[in-house]
């Protein structure tokens, strides 16, 4: 495990698990498993003094340095509290770290892998929250890496464990497994097509959480959503991980396959010329929010998925997703930006990758 | 529309489908927005919320007297996990057992893990509470310099971790 990390080399690139590849990955972004633990010889987070965060943050982090696993020897870890607001952001946009851990105060740190996709929280909402990320769909890899790394950590480090309540947590809603498995979908077709709410209702009865990002009033439509497990108690890893991989997630993507095929049938040309209007308003405009970035990308993303632009990838826009946002674009850019500069950056930046390369329109 | 969790107006609409509460849709600015994406999905204050109104909706007289409930080893009160929807300590799935108990039927539908468990284990609850307070009494020796105290709990400690060894002489018993 190394102690140091190279931001401005962090915002150069994307994660492993962004390629754009595996699984149904023209619908599912991403899988990602986290799990909640605890050190049995500390208080919770909320009830520990400021010596007990540093006592926990030093001693898994000497743990985690007694480890010899040739996987965890690329393994970054930062200590968070004397870092600058910028580097906490990039790693929050990066998903290595929650906004919580980013804004909270005291010792906390994060163990992580940014090409591999894993990353262990210290002193988060519980003492470890173990997470790996993947592409695609992938619920089965990316829980053996997970549970490896828990594996892994579990022989240096005492977990608090209750024989019927299982891995103890801060919050009553993660005990048990301590797990939950997400995946990120994107679902255009559903929204154009209003669906949505239909595929809101019938989740309702599973055990899962579906939730979905709106922009403002009809303006902004959000095209991702993302599925989990809602309860963690009583159930095996086995069954939550099958509940939202093998059942859930691929009925969604069904509905999504349905609702793009009649897309093409019933209204290609009004779809080709969103796609292409999106592609025109990245290419051309000189300021632009990120909410707004969103959305055109989304766009774009699904015309290349349907074959309407086809010569652009879909690891580009992925990484646009990425590096368009705030701190990324400041750290890329080598300085801090005022909002109306980062509007500015950030225009001139998607037109240059997307107007980079000769023949974009199809 | 102003953000839920600050001054600035409020650009996201991100709807919520939990249950037993059903949609809930919550207003947010960008950076809040991006937070609460980037956040895993579990909303625990809305699933603790509901489960707990339903709760005290099914009339508690000893509310108040359940609300003044403190846990002997972290010191919570059963009124500040009410309110901040977070445990302090590994001890209180014991201390607030019985409490606790149809909170995790309202949100789980069960109350017994059946899934994976550490190969090593501190033992009972309560030598995990013993451990949390002889940490407590370790770091109140140091602040006092007594150095030679805190380095037999921390002695004492590590024995307790780690299982194969023998062990160390019960503080509990000799003090
Ligand atoms: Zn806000
Ligand atoms: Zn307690």
């Amino acid at each position: 495990m190394k102690r140091e990390a190279d931001f401005d080399e962090l915002a150069r690139y994307t994660g492993e698990w962004m390629r754009g590849e595996g699984p149904e990955s023209d619908i599912v972004i991403s899988t990602r498993i986290r799990l909640a633990r605890n050190l049995a010889d500390f208080p919770f987070i909320r009830r520990c003094s400021d010596e007990d965060r540093l006592s926990i943050e030093r001693t898994v982090r000497a743990r985690m340095e007694s480890l010899t696993d040739q996987h965890w020897e690329a393994a970054q870890y930062v200590d968070l509290e004397p870092l600058s607001e910028i580097d906490r952001q990039l790693l929050v946009e990066r998903q290595l770290i929650s906004r919580e851990i980013a804004e909270s105060n005291g010792s906390r740190a994060v163990a992580f892998d940014a090409a591999e996709g894993y990353s262990v929280m210290v002193n988060e909402e519980d003492h470890l929250r173990i997470q790996v990320m993947k592409s695609g769909l992938d619920v089965k890899n990316t829980w053996e890496q997970v549970n490896r790394i828990d594996n892994m950590l579990e022989e240096v480090i005492l977990y608090a464990f209750h024989p019927r309540y299982g891995y103890l947590t801060a919050c009553p809603t993660n005990v048990g497994t301590g797990l939950r498995v997400s995946v990120m979908l994107h679902l255009p077709a559903l929204v154009i097509t209003e669906q949505m709410d239909r595929v809101f209702r019938s989740m309702q009865r599973i055990n899962v959480t579906v939730r979905g990002l709106y922009g403002e009033g009809s303006q902004y439509t959000g095209d991702f959503y993302q599925v989990s497990n809602q309860v963690t108690l009583g159930h095996t890893e086995a069954d939550l991980l099958a509940l939202v991989g093998d059942e859930v997630a691929p009925k969604i993507i069904e509905y999504e396959r349905k609702a793009r095929e009649a897309l093409l049938k019933n209204n290609r040309d009004d779809l080709h010329d969103e796609v292409s209007r999106a592609m025109g308003i990245l290419s051309t405009a000189r300021k632009i929010s990120s909410e707004e970035t969103m959305h055109h990308l989304s766009k774009i993303r699904l015309g290349i998925s349907m074959g309407l632009i086809d010569q652009l990838d879909v690891k580009v826009i992925n990484q646009l997703f990425l590096q368009s946002q705030s701190a990324h674009l400041q750290k890329l850019q080598g300085r801090i930006l005022g909002t109306a500069e980062r509007h500015a950056r950030r225009a001139s930046f998607l037109q240059h990758h997307l107007t980079g390369k000769e023949g974009l329109w199809n | 529309m102003k953000c839920q969790f600050c001054e600035k107006p409020a650009t996201f609409h991100i709807t919520e489908l939990t249950e037993p509460a059903g949609p809930q849709v919550m207003h947010l600015c960008e950076e809040h927005a991006k937070g609460f994406l980037h956040k895993e999905a579990s909303p625990p204050m809305t699933a603790i919320a509901s489960a707990l109104a339903k709760q005290l909706s099914q009339g508690s007289d000893d509310l108040e007297e359940l609300d003044q409930k403190e846990c002997p080893v972290c010191g919570i009160s059963f009124f500040e996990f009410r309110n901040s929807g977070r445990l302090g300590c590994p001890y209180d799935y014991t201390h607030f057992e019985a409490d606790l108990r149809p909170l995790l039927i309202n949100v789980h539908d069960k109350t017994e893990h059946i899934g994976k468990k550490p190969t090593r284990s501190a033992g009972t609850a309560d030598s995990l509470a013993r451990m949390i307070g002889m940490r407590r009494e370790m770091e109140e020796a140091i602040e006092r310099e007594d150095y030679e105290r805190a380095s037999e709990i921390r002695d004492e400690l590590k024995a307790m971790e780690d299982p194969i060894a023998p062990p160390a002489n019960d503080s509990d018993e000799t003090s």
